[in-house]
Parts: structure tokens; C-alpha cells; sequence
């Protein structure tokens, strides 16, 4: 199946580069960070060093998946081994989805090992829950970042998209909060920047939802609540993955 | 490659080290408390990461020894509001800074635990029962523990809550010192449950040694 092998070529091009260690590096510094923090907590101390380790490498994992389907696309267009692929009986359909399906299994891997340290501070339901949205969360970052890396073609602005898509993402519901708060200006401009707001979290994944540590610190979220959480992701990544598909249909070899 | 280079290396590196080694090591006075941030910002400020955050903040206020109160409790009220479930800015207030030993920045941050306590009363009660302790031991002032006391007879009704807490004025009309009676206090929280925490418990044990050593003093 063409589309599986490419796949596994992504997913090899991820190990011969590094990212294992990359990720063994990013739990060794969330867990050092935390041992440290927690050092100097009076009380807490260990919902400190859960909440940190859970921040810590969430972190890593959107930045080493971002930076890593960043670099792979746009080191296969500038060797022109796209234009190799291309010549090869296979529809470009396959060719994208192949490699997103590559980087979405990256991201889940990623999220694997980055849910196992929290084992020693949550029970395994709400550590496997956790996991689970890390992984939707890592595959919807691929997405964007395939999506950036093949429409932009240069390096950092694909990456400056990624991450400023992504950083609004989660933090939209706090903006909306502030602009319809109590102390919310009523007057015309206040409303219309307020209308802006709202129309730009309508195309925008709501990440605040997603992969929360409450879940690991308090209780697991409601059933309804996940799956809605989740589904918003999976339709966020649908939308990527046909507006990457619509331009790579539309670019010319 | 040239020795200039290797040599370049050497001596900067050299230089980096002796700059650093020599550097003056303590840390620098920490200005005035800040400001607080409103709770928007602060979760703005977070990216959704508002457990995580609310505890850094915590050490960060930690990091003043000297804060100006209401500066503090807007602190406290912001960090509070980024995760409403944790503890720490209770426990903070509570046991850190109403301990002072000036008796109107005690009552501030007593009005803190008040406050917050009575948003929710069956989660935060451990706080208002120290308060009590510190109302009439050492602010020695009766009425103010035993409005405490009520407060937490009333409102404090979940079943978790044990009931020496429930009969919380009985116990401050007790004829009992502040030592006993905060041995009673933290050995009911070891009990029910709601003391679990190894740097609370840390904390804890360093308080009473020091009331221990306080109260001795005093006979003498």
C-alpha cells in the first residue's frame, strides 16, 4: 500500500534523525525543572511537579512535531525529491495523506512516551485520557505544519505560522473572556473588535480544551465533554488536510 | 585548522567561566511586590496551561519576603481565580502570611481566608480553622476566632469534614494552648486525609518545632 510505505519512511526519517533522543531530552528536562520547582513549594508539591511535567511536555511535543514535519517537507522540496515522487504513478492525494498519516503516527508515538512519566503522579485512566488528546493535539499540529511548510516553502515563516496558529488556538478562549468580561468597553469599536475576536475563534481549534491537566490534578473530564474535545480536533485536522491538499492539487512541477 | 583558532576558543571560553565564577553570587534584593496582574491576563499569559501556572506564581510570590499585604491579596485573589481548586494561595495566606508579627497585615490576609473560604467552604475549611488558632492566639482576639468558628460550623457541612472542625467554637473556648491545639489541628488534617502533601507536611513540623521553641522561651 503506497500511501503505508510512505508513511514508514516518514516515520524512519524521524528515528535516524534524532527525535527519540530529542524526546528522551525533553522528559529529562521536565523532570528536572519540576524536581527543582517543587523544591521550593511550601505545599502542593506534587500537584506542582505533575502540572509542570504535563506543561513541560506538551510543550515539546507540539514544538519537536512542528519543527520536525517543518524541516522533513521542506528538505524533500528543496532536494527536489518531491518532483521524484511525483513522477511516480501515484496521485498526489496519496502522496499527501501517506505522509501526514506519517507524521500524525510520529505525533502519537511522541505522546506515548510523553504520558508514561506521568504515571507517577496520576492514575492510568486519567494518564491514558491525557495521552490520547496529546496525540489529537500532535496530529493537528502536523497538519498545520505540513499545511505551512508546503504553501509557505521557506522554513520560518512556515514555522512562525505553525506556532502563532497554534498559540492563538490556545489561548482564544482567554482573549474572548477579556473582551466580553464585566469591565468590557460598550462603545462601537470596543463591539466591532469584539465581533473580530469571535470571528477569528470561528476558525480556530479550540486547544484549550484539549490535553488539560486538570484532568490529571483534579478528575478525569466528563465523557461528552472529551469526545466533543477530540472531534473538534479531528474536524480541525480534516480542514488542514483538505486545504493542503487543495494547494498541492493546485501547484504546478 | 590554525592554532589561533583553538587558542580564540580557549580564551573565550576561559573568559565566559572567570566572568561567570566571579560574578557577584547573591541574589539581587527583590524590588517592591508587583502589581497584580488581573486573572484574564494571568490566563492569558498561561496558554491553558492554568494549574501549572497558578503554582509557579506561587513560588514567584514566595520569592518576596516583605510584600505589601494588598498588593498580595490581589495576588492571591488572581492566582486563585487561574485554578480556583488549588490550595496553595489558602495555605499561603493562612499559614505564612498571617503569621506575621504585625498584627494589621495578619488581619488581611485573615480577611483573604475569610473571604475565600466562604466561596468554598467544604474545600478550603482547613484554612479557616487555623485561622481561628491565629485569631485568638495571637491576635488575642476572641471575638474574631469564634465569628471563625462559626462561620465554619455553618458552612463547613460536608460529610469529609471531621468534627472537631464542625465544633470548631467549642474547641477555641477550650482552655488549651496555641501549641495543643494546633497539635490537635494537624493531627485531625494527618487524619481526615486533607494533609498529605510531603512539603506541607515538611513545612508543618518545622512550624510546630518552632512554636515548641517559641512557647518555651516564653515560660522561661
Amino acid at each position: 500500500m503506497p500511501a503505508a510505505i510512505l508513511a514508514r519512511s516518514v516515520l524512519l526519517e524521524a528515528r535516524r534523525g534524532g527525535l527519540p533522543w530529542l524526546a528522551l531530552g525533553s522528559v529529562a528536562l521536565a523532570l528536572g525543572l519540576a524536581a527543582f520547582v517543587s523544591q521550593v513549594a511550601l505545599t502542593e508539591s506534587l500537584a506542582l511537579q505533575a502540572a509542570l511535567v504535563a506543561a513541560v511536555l506538551r510543550a515539546c511535543a507540539v514544538f519537536l512535531v512542528a519543527a520536525q514535519v517543518t524541516a522533513s517537507t521542506l528538505r524533500e522540496l528543496q532536494d527536489k525529491g518531491l518532483e521524484l515522487m511525483l513522477s511516480l504513478p501515484l496521485s498526489r492525494t496519496t502522496q499527501y495523506l501517506g505522509r501526514l498519516a506519517g507524521f500524525i503516527a510520529c505525533g502519537a508515538a511522541l505522546a506515548l512516551a510523553f504520558a508514561l512519566p506521568l504515571l507517577a503522579w496520576a492514575p492510568p485512566p486519567a494518564v491514558a485520557l491525557w495521552g490520547a488528546s496529546l496525540a489529537f493535539e500532535a496530529a493537528l499540529v502536523a497538519a498545520a505544519a505540513l499545511f505551512f511548510a508546503m504553501t509557505l516553502g521557506q522554513f520560518v515563516p512556515a514555522i512562525a505560522a505553525t506556532a502563532g496558529l497554534y498559540l492563538l488556538a490556545r489561548s482564544i478562549g482567554a482573549i474572548q473572556a477579556i473582551g466580553s468580561g464585566a469591565l468590557a468597553d460598550a462603545s462601537l469599536p470596543a463591539r466591532i473588535t469584539q465581533h473580530a475576536v469571535d470571528a477569528v475563534a470561528l476558525v480556530l481549534p479550540r486547544l484549550d480544551a484539549l490535553t488539560r491537566t486538570a484532568w490529571l490534578l483534579y478528575e478525569p473530564p466528563a465523557a461528552g465533554a472529551y469526545a466533543a474535545a477530540l472531534a473538534s480536533a479531528l474536524l480541525y485536522i480534516l480542514l488542514l488536510a483538505a486545504a493542503g491538499l487543495f494547494d498541492f492539487y493546485r501547484r504546478s512541477v | 585548522m590554525p592554532r589561533w583558532v583553538l587558542a580564540f576558543l580557549g580564551a573565550s571560553l576561559a573568559a565566559q567561566i572567570a566572568g561567570q565564577a566571579f560574578r557577584d553570587a547573591g541574589s539581587p534584593a527583590p524590588a517592591d511586590l508587583p502589581p497584580a496582574p488581573g486573572a484574564p491576563a494571568l490566563r492569558l499569559a498561561s496558554f491553558g496551561e492554568a494549574e501549572a501556572a497558578a503554582r509557579l506564581a506561587m513560588v514567584y510570590l514566595q520569592s518576596y519576603p516583605n510584600p505589601d499585604y494588598r498588593r498580595l491579596v490581589e495576588w492571591l485573589d488572581s492566582i486563585l481565580a487561574l485554578d480556583p481548586r488549588s490550595q496553595y494561595p489558602l495555605f499561603a495566606a493562612a499559614r505564612v502570611y498571617a503569621e506575621t508579627a504585625e498584627p494589621a497585615r495578619a488581619r488581611i490576609a485573615l480577611d483573604f481566608v475569610e473571604r475565600e473560604f466562604l466561596r468554598d467552604p467544604n474545600r478550603r475549611w482547613p484554612w479557616l480553622a487555623h485561622a481561628a488558632l491565629l485569631a485568638k492566639h495571637r491576635l488575642k482576639d476572641l471575638p474574631l476566632a469564634r465569628r471563625y468558628a462559626q462561620a465554619l460550623e455553618r458552612h463547613a457541612t460536608a460529610p469529609g469534614v471531621p468534627l472537631w472542625a464542625k465544633q470548631m467554637e467549642i474547641f477555641i473556648l477550650e482552655d488549651m494552648n496555641e501549641l495543643e491545639a494546633a497539635r490537635i489541628i494537624i493531627g485531625g488534617l494527618l487524619q481526615s486525609g486533607a494533609l498529605s502533601d510531603p512539603a506541607e507536611l515538611r513545612f508543618l513540623k518545622q512550624r510546630l518545632e518552632e512554636l515548641e521553641a517559641r512557647l518555651a522561651k516564653e515560660k522561661r
